[in-house]
């Protein structure tokens, strides 16, 4: 099962199984969605749990809050994230902060699923990442997996949740990540960091579609007699402190890789907690390994590959970190 | 000069960022060039030690004119490096072998972990015993230029791991990058076992330093770290016209002393004391005393009684200056500096405060005799917040300490000698007097709360007498 099998996997299963969710979003009805992902959904569940809404995600958004304020569960979709920026005062202003401001009157049990990430020659609207823009935001929970199984047990959780979540799907492993998947029910915790490979020099973080390029690269470098131990974090915020940090204190390195811009990135809040946390653990350098710092992601080829980041720089940064 | 465009046709030296001397690793970057299109910094071609330096900075010459010489590091089998174990800097020629032998030295480390093919050499095997007994004065007459590569600046884990496992990073052998002292390199060498703990009577991290004037030197049976060639001048058979190389305890206590002296305003009183009643005192209790407890009495732990009890007066006098505030403690840890060989470790009696006259004889002289022994252990030398020094020992009557960094104060006891003294009632006595000198930290404590202190010390010393409690 590939990684648009899971999603579409576990939504199916949420609306089978609860009559309160719904699915709405640009394209996601007659189109069943630009990756396919709904195929099917409108003739099955009908047109007032599969809506299809104009080219306007401030409405999207703005809505499924109201709808999630009282008592449905809607899964709200952004076609891309790149588009999402309309919308972010509905998710920062009012979503994030539903609970606090009512005292816990009303919740905002509300998912927001969008395909994120770079690589597939999306050009400047389609390869943006934005869990940095969000994960500032006290009260909004953001979760990115990397592979089937993490899909299919997270966008469950994520259904289930009472508190908003961003849910972040990297398109380039849509197609390209295949996995098992438990069958049935099967959620997993949010805020659970996963150890995709377990080593002993360094400690890798990552998420997305980078996960799978390091653990490529951790497993060429055991020829190399250089052990990587590989983390998926899985969800950005809450953030997984506890593996993260018995990770660090075991291999005293750690490289974070990610392919949104370095500065003020998903790196930047793990390396302050982790020289706050295990200073006199570290034996190295918290180092990062980042998008640059350029507006956008370029069309063409060589922009783009200079953006993403090729599993052959990460080789050099585990092996220069290894011996150090 | 490398041709850093299809249309360039010379480049500017901007900046060098090696200098003659230091090691380079392949692709690291070592000069900083800057064309009418780009500025770049540019990679070393090859590892090994600038030799020479041909261009200025600022200097501008054509693509392809030679910038710099750098020897390119071939390491060698043992037998190469005979024939200039000789010391002193007097015969020594600029050949080309001593140049790779001595380059090689300083570079060793850099190849450990590095999996560049080195042209000849057997990478990482023999490095200790082939290079260590080359001129430590430096092959190419040179004072060696490099940074030690195995140098103070540690990583938090390694300095965290030094100490729980009393291993003395600055003797490691370093496996990282640029010949870095690694975490693990530390958990190797703590698991070599015990050679690692003599070692680790000159931690860096602790507070050892050398006094004015100390004991004399034993006559050095061995030192931490045993000299690999007979030839090697050591300070304990230093001649004149040798040059000593630097052990790494030295570097430690030259490099804490500077840092004390540069930071610490030091400011310097004394106080003259009457120890006759101690000094009787002393004698009338010194063979029971040894007799119960297997351990000479001394002057020591009475001038220590003292002084805990007169920190307890004047807190402030046992207390570290620090950014956050002036940090007064709670217990008084004293060191007292006992010599080692050719270095001098400050070894603490902690809780002093709650020790007895006995308590504390019983404390120093395990503490001497571990040092003596080579056993002191981190937590030995870790945590004083107030030193002691002996120097009366060897004679002297006046010295100006040199402050342990983080502490308030040193007092010195110096020789007890009989003087005649003038009494209040005009009487001329002949009395023991002992003068007491101290160093403090200006920036903690004034004058008066530091003399005040002293008047106290003087005070109860004086006090004492054979019809106190030991």
């Amino acid at each position: 099962m590939n990684n648009v099998d899971a999603v579409r996997l576990a939504l199916h299963d949420a609306l089978v199984n609860d009559d309160r969710t719904l699915i709405m979003g640009e394209d996601v009805g007659a189109r069943g969605n630009v990756f396919l992902i709904t195929k099917g959904f409108l003739e099955e569940f009908g047109p007032r749990r599969i809506i299809d809404t104009p080219l306007a995600e401030a409405s999207i958004v703005g809505v499924a809050i109201g709808m999630a304020m009282e008592g449905l569960r809607p899964i709200a979709e952004i076609q891309f994230a790149d588009f999402i920026y309309p919308a972010f005062n509905q998710i920062v202003g009012e979503a994030a902060k539903t609970r606090y401001r009512s005292n816990g009157d009303y919740t905002c049990p509300l998912v927001i699923r969008t395909p994120y990430g770079g690589g597939v020659r999306g050009a400047l609207s389609h390869s943006v990442s934005i869990e940095a823009l969000f994960y500032h935001v006290p009260g909004l929970k953001i979760l990115a997996p990397s592979t089937p199984a993490d899909i299919k047990g997270l966008l469950t959780a994520a259904i289930e949740d009472p508190d908003p979540v961003l849910f972040l799907e990297h398109k380039k492993t849509y197609r390209s990540v295949k996995g098992e998947v438990p069958e049935g029910r099967y959620v997993i915790p949010i805020g659970k960091a996963d150890i995709k490979k377990p080593g002993r020099d360094v400690t890798v973080i990552s998420y997305g579609y980078n996960v799978h390029q390091a653990l490529d690269a951790a497993s060429r470098l055991e020829g190399e007699n250089i052990s990587i131990e590989v983390i998926d974090l899985r969800s950005i915020r809450p953030m997984d402190k506890g593996t993260i940090l018995a990770s660090v204190r075991k291999t005293r390195k750690l490289l974070i890789i990610h392919e949104d811009n370095k500065f003020g990135g998903i790196g930047a809040e793990i390396s302050a907690m982790v020289s706050e946390e295990a200073f006199f653990d570290l034996d190295a350098p918290i180092r990062r390994l980042c998008g640059p710092d350029v507006p956008a992601m370029g069309y063409a080829l060589p922009l783009e590959e200079e953006f993403m980041i090729s599993t052959d720089r990460m080789l050099r940064a585990m092996r220069d970190l290894a011996a150090f | 000069m490398p041709q850093l465009g299809e249309t360039v046709t010379e480049g500017t030296v901007a900046q060098w960022l090696k200098q003659v001397g230091d090691s380079v690793e392949k692709y690291e970057a070592f000069v900083e060039v800057s064309t009418d299109k780009v500025n770049a910094e540019v990679p070393a071609p090859v590892s090994g030690v600038i030799r020479e330096l041909i261009v200025k900075e600022g200097e501008t010459v054509p693509t392809g004119a030679p910038i710099a010489i750098i020897d390119e590091i071939v390491l060698r089998q043992a037998q190469d490096d005979r024939g200039h174990g000789q010391p002193g800097v007097a015969g020594s020629s600029n050949t080309p072998t001593e140049q790779i032998a001595d380059a090689a030295k300083r570079a060793e480390s850099v190849y450990q972990g590095s999996d560049e093919p080195v042209p000849g050499g057997n990478l990482g095997v023999s490095h200790a015993p082939a290079f260590t007994s080359s001129n430590g004065a430096g092959g190419n007459g040179k004072p060696a230029s490099g940074k030690p590569s195995n140098g103070l600046r540690v990583s938090p884990a390694v300095r965290r791991l030094a100490r729980e496992h009393a291993v003395d990073y600055s003797t490691v052998s370093g496996t990282g990058t640029g010949g870095r002292v690694t975490a693990n390199d530390i958990l190797a060498a703590a698991e070599a076992g015990p050679s690692a703990a003599a070692a680790a009577l000159i931690n860096s991290d602790q507070a050892e330093y050398i006094a004015s004037a100390a004991a004399p030197p034993a006559p050095a049976p061995a030192q931490a770290a045993p000299p690999p060639s007979g030839a090697r001048p050591t300070y304990a058979s230093a001649a004149p016209g040798d040059v000593i190389p630097l052990t790494q305890a030295r570097k430690i206590i030259a490099q804490r002393m500077v840092e004390s002296k540069h930071t610490a305003p030091h400011a310097w009183t004394m106080v003259e004391v009457d120890v006759t009643n101690v000094w009787k005192w002393r004698a009338l209790e010194k063979e029971a005393f040894e007799r119960t407890y297997g351990v000479k009495l001394t002057l020591l732990p009475f001038f220590i009684r003292a002084v805990v009890e007169a920190l307890a007066a004047f807190p402030l006098m046992n207390s570290s200056y620090t950014e956050r505030g002036i940090v007064v403690h709670k217990t008084a840890n004293i060191g007292m500096a006992v010599a080692v060989d050719a270095n001098l470790v400050v070894p603490v009696v902690r809780n002093a405060d709650q020790l007895s006259i006995t308590g504390l004889a019983i404390a120093a002289s395990e503490l001497i005799e571990k040092a003596r022994r080579g056993k002191l252990g981190a937590d030995d030398l870790s945590g004083g917040t107030f030193t002691v020094n002996n120097t009366g020992a060897n004679g002297s009557i006046l010295s100006a300490p040199i402050l342990v960094p983080g502490q308030t104060g040193i007092v010195t006891m110096e020789a007890v000698v009989k003087r005649p003294v003038v009494r209040d009632d005009d009487a001329i006595v002949v009395r023991s007097m002992m003068n007491v000198c101290m160093s403090l930290d200006h920036r903690t404590v004034d004058g008066a709360v530091a003399s005040g202190f002293l008047a106290d010390l003087k005070r109860r010393l004086e006090a004492m007498g054979p019809a106190g409690a030991l």
